[in-house]
């Protein structure tokens, strides 16, 4: 999408069409949190899909506590992740192989001011394909005036089935705090 | 089932001449706002900055990394005047700025960068502005105080969540 849109920016100087992009569903976490955000009944119609969000947790032991992606309820082996990290004075790399889930950026915790939620953006491109596995990449992060992360993410999933629901959840059982938000976009190929 | 298409483009700004700053001050209603900037520099390399409703306090933060071809590092900007959105020089470049859920006043604003200059580096921030105010402005100039050069491109789009 950016791609396309940075393409129609330098060649004709003119916005894109821009109707391939569409909301399908939002979470908006309430009082009391919630232990996992999920999308379901996710419509094959779409070429790929975008999640934004912002979000905190309730971890109290580090800054920042890892999401994590897993598709139809998969939670076996079948997934694997690296990322890219910067935390202010150097960076880091880091994978994994047959993992139950896929870590999906980091967001703060209880330690970091309340006011302050991270930001991620995750693309699982073709989502819809049953001729491949599936692969995501995300960039998120958070800062904290003083300490913060940023991370580049991919993972895959495989399996050739249609991703048709998507679960977020925290690395332990730890609760994603009120005010999180996301939201989910399907774009047309 | 989708509530219909977004990411719908508010305003674009092509620069006639050079410019020191480049101001969207119409936002509309969306959830998330996107800036696209295909910025320049006319006199000397700098970083492309960017502040929201005309705060210059000390009021900004981020956590970047980024790499230049032989290094790759990673640093922080602790209680500055603004966000970085790129280091901005003669070269073809894109910066993309994510502000994220602009209009809620509960948190403060989380920003992603992703900024791709084909002479210097690929880079990606996470900025935070330590403000709960809903954003309704935002204005990109240098850090040097120069001018933008001319055909410098700054593209703002909406996206409205379900």
């Amino acid at each position: 999408m950016i791609g396309t849109l940075a393409a129609g920016l330098f060649g004709t100087g003119v916005p894109p069409v821009t109707n391939s992009y569409e909301s399908i569903a939002t979470v908006n976490v309430g009082s009391g949190g919630t232990s996992s955000i999920s999308f379901t009944s996710i419509p094959s119609t779409y070429k790929h899909l975008q999640i934004r969000l912002i979000a905190r947790t309730n971890r109290n032991d580090q800054n920042g506590d890892f999401f994590q992606t897993t598709f139809n309820g998969d939670t076996a082996a079948n997934y694997s992740w690296h990322f890219l990290q910067g935390n202010g004075s150097s960076v880091g790399a880091v994978g994994n192989g047959s993992q139950s889930m896929m870590e999906t950026n980091r967001i703060p915790t209880a330690l970091i001011g309340a006011n302050v939620f991270g930001a991620i953006v995750i693309d699982i491109l073709d989502y819809a394909d049953t001729n491949k596995y599936k692969t995501i990449r995300s960039l998120g992060g958070y800062d904290g005036n003083g300490t913060g992360e940023i991370y580049f993410n991919s993972g895959s999933w495989r399996s050739t089935s249609a991703v048709n629901s998507i679960t977020l959840n925290n690395s332990g059982s730890r609760t994603i705090q009120q005010y999180s938000h996301a939201a989910l976009y399907g774009i047309k190929g | 089932m989708a509530a219909g298409s977004t990411y719908t483009p508010i305003a674009t700004t092509t620069l006639g001449s050079a410019q020191a700053s480049v101001t969207f001050s119409s936002l509309g209603s969306y959830t998330d706002l996107i800036v696209v900037l295909t910025p320049i520099r006319s006199t000397s390399d700098t970083n492309t900055i960017f502040r929201f409703n005309g705060d210059s306090g000390s009021n900004y933060s981020a956590t970047a990394m980024y790499g230049d071809g032989s290094t790759a590092a990673s640093y922080r900007l602790t209680s500055y005047g603004w966000l970085n959105a790129g280091y901005t020089t003669t070269n073809q470049q894109t910066q993309i700025v994510q502000i994220m859920n602009y209009g809620n006043t509960t948190t403060h604003k989380s920003v992603l960068v992703r900024q791709s200059n084909t002479g210097s580096a690929a880079q990606a921030i996470v900025g935070r502005w330590a403000n709960t105010a809903a954003i309704t402005s935002v204005v990109f100039s240098l850090e040097n105080g120069t001018n933008f050069a001319t055909g410098s491109t700054f593209t703002l789009y909406g996206i409205q969540a379900a």
